[in-house]
């Protein structure tokens, strides 16, 4: 009984100090999930459009380019640094690949690969600023924002606006849908995929003689994550199917979770992000991680614009302008990547791209004036951060 | 055998080391003390790579070798775990221990070799860590300081140099970490260990070399020498 006491006036004065648990460095995903139902009851109940298979649909679609963008976002947060360029980034090399396009005739995929090429380019410059000539990384990306920005007003000229054609591969990428059969038998094969490597990961496992996972939570992990994709092969293929955007997404969240998990280069990632002078005492080549990251988080963004670009079927003076890096780097950090690195999945742009795109998207539906949505994606951001940091000084150091 | 003689070392005015000598057998803790700025911290640089000595020998088995970088340091075989640790805190104990050693398949990590590996080598150091999977940032400055020696013995090294390895920790992570040396003497490897704390030398070394002004100032045999001799030698004074 005085411990339950105990545990209450401790609750009184420190209200946050559960989150702080011993043992743990972070609070995992579950906020984040308890979050995302949250914003579904509530805009559920205020208004019934809100979980309709069209709105949904409509979600998933909003989220592929910005993800994309924050993914990359997330590769330069790792190491601890910021990418301040990736919304100018995306507008300037969609306007490349719409240019080549369009206006010159290449081939789509070609144009898309020039575009991706010049990302490449942009990361390489940006990281070679930062590691060579040692500026932070923060006035490095802010350049970036203005300049490219400016590089991508120059190639649209006076017109401003570029139109995709319609029936073209590209415009066409965003209004791909799976009929219902290629639904389910995407679900079904990352079931099949994620069961058989738990599997084949566990014998290996008994056959060294280590501690295995039990096989009930991993059932019930397998469970739950043929329920989740269940209800969303269900919801989406009572609209349009399974946008193809979305699957394209979700392909490089998880192919990148599994380099960043399971590759020497995923590791040392973490390892710069974490200690970067222990790092390199290890013998690990410090400054070609830290390019790398700024590469990746480039050509991603590019890939992203390109996403947005086919969504909105033109590029304009607006393309990756406006609020597009603000929420990336949101996403990012809702979704639980650390500001100070070395802690994060690349699960985290999907959740947390999903949390902000939610709130947007029914706050649209209430009509509710920018003003307000701006003023409730700050709290959500606010708040996951001061998860991040409590969770943070709990370590003990 | 690592041995070192008449190893000298200026830094602009400052003669940091004047022909000092260390011999390092094979199952054998020497402790390295003197006083600040005798040119213990100068002496593990040379011997780990990180400055080369302007004059003298090192001899490994009795031939001449030359350690000019950290790297040939550790390709002769000699480990150094800094004071610091160098340990990344958000990377579980096994990512530590392979640290820039990953074992790998191509580019693919061998998550269940390295984790075999790490178990078996900390059971045979006893070093008891509850869940090895947990980021370091969890573990207690003992275990840490457990993890960033075991470390030291990934690469199968023949000489291991300690830097305060008991600076910063309470009385019974103490114990432990002195326990730990112990199995590293058990192993048959050469250890060296730099420390303030005399009562840990004591308690750990077979022989004391000391230090003064970068000169030798005396050598002990733990066993047989009085503590008042070994603080006359560090401090310059008489019995």
């Amino acid at each position: 009984m005085t411990t339950v006491n105990q545990r209450i006036t401790g609750l009184l004065h420190k209200p946050l100090e559960p989150l702080r648990a011993a043992g743990r460095t972070d609070a995992g995903a579950w906020p984040v999930i308890g979050g995302l139902i949250l914003i579904a009851v509530v805009f559920g109940s205020l208004n019934e459009h809100f979980l309709s298979a069209e709105n949904l649909t409509n979600l998933a679609l909003q989220m592929a380019a910005t993800g994309t963008i924050s993914l990359g976002i997330i590769m330069v947060i790792l190491l601890g640094e910021i990418d301040l360029s990736a919304g100018s980034v995306s507008g300037l090399c969609a306007v490349v690949m719409t240019i080549l396009y369009v206006h010159h005739g290449w081939n789509p995929l070609v144009a898309v690969a020039a575009a991706l090429g010049c990302a490449v380019l942009v990361g390489l410059l940006h990281g070679w600023m930062f590691t060579k000539l040692r500026m932070p990384s923060f006035v490095v990306t802010l350049a970036g924002l203005i300049g490219w920005q400016g590089l991508m007003l120059y190639l649209l000229g006076r017109g401003g606006t570029i139109n995709l054609p319609f029936e073209g591969l590209l415009a066409g990428l965003s209004d791909t849908w799976l009929p219902l059969w290629a639904g389910w038998l995407v679900a079904a094969l990352i079931v099949a995929g994620w069961s058989a490597g738990s599997l084949v990961n566990r014998r290996l496992r008994r056959g060294a003689d280590l501690p295995v996972t039990s096989g009930l939570w991993l059932t019930l992990r397998l469970a739950g994550l043929a329920g989740v994709l269940a209800v969303v092969v269900l919801v989406l293929s009572a609209d349009r199917g399974v946008p193809l955007l979305l699957v394209i997404f979700g392909t490089l969240v998880v192919c990148l979770d599994l380099m960043l998990r399971h590759t020497v280069f995923g590791r040392h990632m973490y390892a710069v992000g974490g200690n970067a002078e222990a790092a390199r005492r290890a013998g690990i080549n410090i400054t070609r991680i830290r390019v790398l990251a700024f590469v990746a988080g480039s050509t991603l963004a590019a890939f992203g614009g390109i996403l947005a670009a086919s969504r909105l079927a033109a590029v304009n003076q607006s393309s990756g302008g406006s609020d597009t890096l603000l929420m990336a780097i949101a996403a990012a950090v809702i979704g639980g990547t650390s500001l100070f690195g070395g802690r994060g999945r690349a699960y985290a742009a999907l959740l947390g791209i999903l949390v902000i795109q939610s709130i947007t998207n029914g706050m649209l539906l209430l009509s509710v004036d920018s003003s307000v949505r701006y003023m409730v994606t700050a709290a959500v951001l606010a708040i996951a951060v001061a998860i991040d940091s409590l969770a943070r000084r709990g370590q003990p150091r | 055998m690592l041995a070192a003689s008449n190893i000298s070392k200026r830094y602009g005015a400052v003669q940091a080391l004047d022909g000092v000598s260390l011999d390092l057998p094979d199952g054998e803790v020497v402790a390295l003390v003197g006083d600040n700025g005798a040119g213990k911290s100068t002496l593990v640089k040379v011997l780990s790579g990180v400055v080369t000595a302007d004059d003298g020998v090192i001899e490994q088995d009795g031939r001449p070798v030359r350690i000019a970088s950290p790297h040939e340091a550790q390709h002769l075989g000699v480990s150094t775990v800094h004071q610091d640790l160098a340990l990344c805190e958000n990377l579980d104990v096994v990512g530590n221990l392979f640290l820039g050693a990953e074992r790998r398949r191509w580019t693919v990590l061998n998550h269940i070799r390295m984790e075999r590996s790490a178990r078996d080598l900390l059971s045979s150091l006893d070093v008891r860590i509850r869940d090895i999977r947990v980021p370091v940032a969890m573990l207690s400055g003992g275990q840490r300081q457990s993890v960033a020696i075991a470390r030291a013995l990934i690469g199968e090294p023949r000489v291991v140099i300690l830097d305060e390895p008991t600076a910063a920790l309470g009385v019974e992570q103490t114990a432990q970490v002195l326990d730990l040396i112990r199995r590293l003497r058990d192993r048959g490897l050469a250890v060296l260990v730099i420390s303030h704390n005399l009562a840990d030398v004591r308690a750990v070394s077979d022989r004391i070399v000391v230090l003064r002004l970068g000169r030798n100032a005396g050598e002990f045999d733990t066993a047989q020498s009085s503590p008042e001799a070994v603080v006359a030698a560090i401090t310059g004074g008489t019995v």
